[in-house]
This record gives structure tokens, sequence and C-alpha cells, in this order.
């Protein structure tokens, strides 16, 4: 099993907490002149993304996290899982419903993503900041309006719902800033 | 001493509008000056109050015992020692600086870089500065008087000061009396005040969760301004004289500066017999936790058993002691060359 000591902490490092994955977001060393030290660390939890605080004694070690981030290609979703796999060397993983969260409703096939693998299964889906989606439905706007003021929901073959200008219409691309779920312009096809 | 710049631009201040590269210091040059600027006060305050400087080995033969504190150590091979000697770096200069006191040599002060294995962060660098200064016939309240008049020449500002002894300031900030609680009680304490981690914490001695409590409730709770804690447990004396009473405690003080651990003095132990026998406590302290073993300071304890004058000393980090004075918040912001870039 390896391990890190607390001389080895800092913001990135895997370890395990409580059974979960977890990620050192900050590493505080704490000691009085004349006494004991400890390490006062800021872990956010891979698995549930809660940020929580612990103190370790300085000197303790503490179960690494096998953990690592890759960019796959998402193929498709059986209902179930939502399968993806590597460009290169084509091995495929499938991530469940918890794994992929919010980032269902941005998620394409062909587009490429960055899967966190804890022991191998993923455990985390992000989708790219931007992406491009065409609009499924949405009312037709007033004709000649460009100004953008007030919008109206577009439906994006994806599922998503997001709030487009008025000027904007079904069949369109448009880019999505998947972090705000705003949208951002007008995209031409690749 | 004079204002200079504002704290915002001490911090920010890009080096001559030079792009950042670890080639160039960690400090802005503002900041620098500044250091520059502090010493300068500092050494014209002990002239002022006749207090001598002094110099004594950054490598030693022998090493401090505390089991709290690393040396680092080096090899010194050549005339004198043909097969290799290994040398300490100095943690602090109070045992040479106490062979001068016995020799006669009056109030004495130094300022020199010391070195502790093991700790770097926010507030720590494995080499940093000292100002270490020893008063015969002082006590150690007598001292925190000096170290309070040497640190508002200091401010531009004067600062909110208060005196707490170790007891009061536990039981008004957490309720419990640090003299009497047990590590259980200590443990329970920590719990309830949300220390996160507490449940899987395993600490050597009560003495450790007192420092728990210490900086993870204590301190950030202190507030601005200079805080004096005196006469702590007598299992903390380290170095100091110990007070029998009910409870006895230790005549050591710690300055605190926007809850900060800036300062450590002590009314010093004078007795050779008692200095030996908490030296080899520690070195069986060491031994059984598997620390390094180290070579106690013979000649220490030999001054002591020839006479030290009574005296009160005090050790106080220039680097975080600068850090107040300029609103930094890492130490690295400070120094020159910091561990990473050293």
């Amino acid at each position: 099993m390896a391990t890190y000591s607390t001389s080895e902490f800092k913001g990135g490092l895997k370890i395990m907490l409580d059974g979960d994955p977890c990620s050192i977001i900050e590493n505080e060393f704490v000691k009085p002149g004349k006494g004991q030290a400890f390490n006062r660390v800021k872990i956010r939890n891979l698995k549930t993304g809660r940020v929580i605080e612990r103190t370790f004694k300085s000197g303790e070690s503490v179960e690494a996290a096998d953990v690592m981030e890759m960019d796959l290609q998402y193929l498709y979703s059986d209902g179930e899982f939502w399968h993806f796999m590597h460009p290169d060397t084509f091995e495929q993983v499938s991530a469940d419903a918890a794994a992929v969260g919010d980032s269902v409703k941005w998620l394409k096939d062909q587009d490429m993503c960055t899967v966190t693998l804890w022991n191998g299964a993923p455990i985390i889906v992000e989708v790219p900041n931007f992406v491009n989606l065409a609009i499924t439905e949405t009312d037709p706007g007033l004709k000649g309006d460009t100004s953008g003021g007030g919008g109206k929901p577009a439906t994006l073959e994806t599922g998503a719902v997001v709030r487009v200008p008025l000027f904007v219409q079904t069949g369109e691309l448009i880019k999505v800033d998947t972090r705000s779920g705003e949208y951002v312009s007008r995209a031409k096809e690749e | 001493m004079s204002p200079g710049p504002k704290k915002s631009e001490l911090v920010n201040r890009l080096n001559n509008g030079k792009p950042d590269s670890g080639a160039y210091p960690a400090a802005s040059l503002e900041m620098l000056r500044m250091r520059a600027r502090v010493l300068a006060a500092i050494r014209t305050f002990f002239h002022r109050q006749g207090v001598m400087e002094v110099e004594t080995p950054v490598c030693s033969r022998s090493a401090t015992t505390d089991p709290a504190i690393e040396s680092l150590v080096t090899r010194y091979t050549g005339p004198g020692a043909p097969a290799g000697l290994p040398l300490y770096l100095h943690t602090s200069p109070e045992f040479p600086m106490k062979r001068l006191l016995a020799a006669g040599s009056g109030a004495i002060y130094q300022i020199c870089k010391v070195f502790r294995n093991g700790e770097s962060g926010r507030l720590h660098n494995p080499e940093f500065t000292l100002l270490e200064w020893y008063r015969p016939g002082f006590d150690h309240h007598r001292l925190m008087d000096e170290v309070e008049q040497l640190v508002q020449a200091l401010m531009s500002e004067p600062p909110a000061v208060r005196r707490i002894s170790y007891q009061a300031l536990f039981q008004q900030q957490l309720r419990l009396d640090p003299h009497q609680a047990s590590a259980g009680q200590l443990r329970d304490c920590a719990l309830n005040q949300g220390v996160s981690g507490v449940d899987r914490l395993d600490l050597p001695h009560r003495d450790a969760w007192l420092d728990l409590l210490m900086t993870h409730c204590v301190e950030p709770a202190m507030g601005p301004g200079l805080c004096f804690v005196y006469d702590y447990p007598a299992s903390q004396a380290a170095l100091s004289r110990v007070r029998p009473g009910n409870p006895p405690v230790a005549e050591r003080f710690e300055l605190y500066i926007n809850g900060i651990e800036v300062a450590n003095g002590f009314h010093e132990l004078t007795d050779a017999a008692e200095q030996q026998r908490r030296f080899e406590q520690d070195l069986q302290t060491r031994s059984a936790a598997g620390q390094a073993d180290v070579p106690m300071d013979g000649q220490l304890i030999e001054a002591l058993s020839l006479g030290l004058p009574d005296c009160a000393g005090v050790a106080l980090g220039i680097d975080r002691l600068i850090m107040q004075l300029a609103g930094a918040e890492q130490i690295s912001q400070v120094l020159a060359f910091p561990l990473e870039r050293a």
C-alpha cells in the first residue's frame, strides 16, 4: 500500500480519507516554537465534491489514493452507463450516473472529456468549459430582433435547456459555457 | 522608526517592474529595505540601552535536546579533526550566550541566522533570523516590559497590548484549566471546538493536546495587537525556572502579534543539576520516540555550575516580526531567498 508522509503533502496530492479518494487543496504547517507540529489540510472529497478540513500530526503517514486524470472521448450512453474511449489505445471505461453528475447535460458523442479514475474506474467526468450544441427546439423569435435582450428558452440536442437571444432559431449550432450554463454565441459547423 | 511605504506596497510591489523569476528575491526590494531599517533600529535600541552585541558559533559540537526541535548537522574535517567532526547548526544561540553571561559579560544581544530541520510552511523557513537577548537581574515580567518597548519603537502606530497568564487565557477562551485538565478532557475540548480529525489524532502527551488547542483555537481568537502569555505549565518549562506553588508554573512567556507567535522568553534556569536532569529527560523522550540522539551541551552545564547570574532572556523571530509590521501573510514575502529559492 503506497503512503505519503505529511512532509509530502501539497496541493493536488491524492490521498485516501475515511475510505474515499480525496485531493489536497491547501496544506498548512502549524507548529509552536517549542511544541507539537501539525499539518492542517483542506481537502476535497473527489466522490462527493465536498471540501473539508483535517488536522494531522506531522510525521504521520496517510494512504495514497490511486487516482489519475485522462482525456477520453465520449461514445454513447446505454441508459445506465456512459461509455468513454481512450483515443489512442481504444480502451473503454464506463461511468455511472454519480460520476457523470451534472456533466450529463452537456455530453455529446465524440466530445473529449476529462475523466478522473480511481482504481481504474471513473469517479468524475468533466466536460470542456465550452461546447457547441444544436438547438432542437425553441419558439420562433420576433423578426428583426438582434439585441438579444430578454431571450427565450431553447432545448439543445443533449436535452439541456439554456436561455438564448430571440434571433437564434431551431437547428442552429450555439456555443455554451458549461460552468455557468449560459449561451455564449452562435457557432459554426466544424 | 519612520513609517516608510504603505503595507500593501511592501508586499505587492514588483522588483523594479521586472517579471517574476526564481532568480530574483521572493521579497520585494522595498521589503528588503524595510528589513534593513528594522535591523538598524534594533541595533540602535540596544546600543542606547547599553546592551552589547555578541556573536557565537553557528556550528557547535553539541545540540539542543528539545524533542520538539530538530537540528541540522554538518561535518568538519581538517586540522583538529582529521577523522571528521559532526557539527550541529544552532537552533538558537542560547547555550553559548549563557556561557558569556556566566563569564560576566553583562547584558548581551545577538542577531543571527538559526536553523531547524523539518520546518517549512507559511510561517516557517528552515533557516530564519533570531534576535536573542539576555538581561542580568531581570525576571520575565521586566523582560516583557523591554520586549514591549522594543516592538512599540518599531511600529508606526501604538498597538493594543495585553498580558495574560497561560491559565487565564485557556480559561477565558476554552473554559478549562490547562494545569488540571487531563489529556482526555483536552481532547474532548478540541472535539467540541470542531477541530477536524481529532477522533483520529494520536498525540503523545498532554502538552501536545495543549499545543493543538493553542494553535487551532486560542491563537486565531487573539485578535490584533500584542499579546504576552506568561507562566506556562511546568511540563513546558524548557529552559525556564519553575516557580513552586499549586500548581507550580514555568516562568516562561511568549509574545504573539496579531495571533502569530513571535517571541519566547524565560526567567532563566540557573541550577546546573536541574538543567542536566532536564537534558537527560529530553534525551530519554527522544530515544523513546525514535528521534536522533544528540550530544547534550556539557559546557553549558559546567558554566551553570560555575554560576550563571540571575537573568531573563528572550528569542524573537525577526522574519515574523517584519511580517507583522508589513502585513505579510507568508514568511517567504519577507525573505530574499526562502527555501524554494535558496
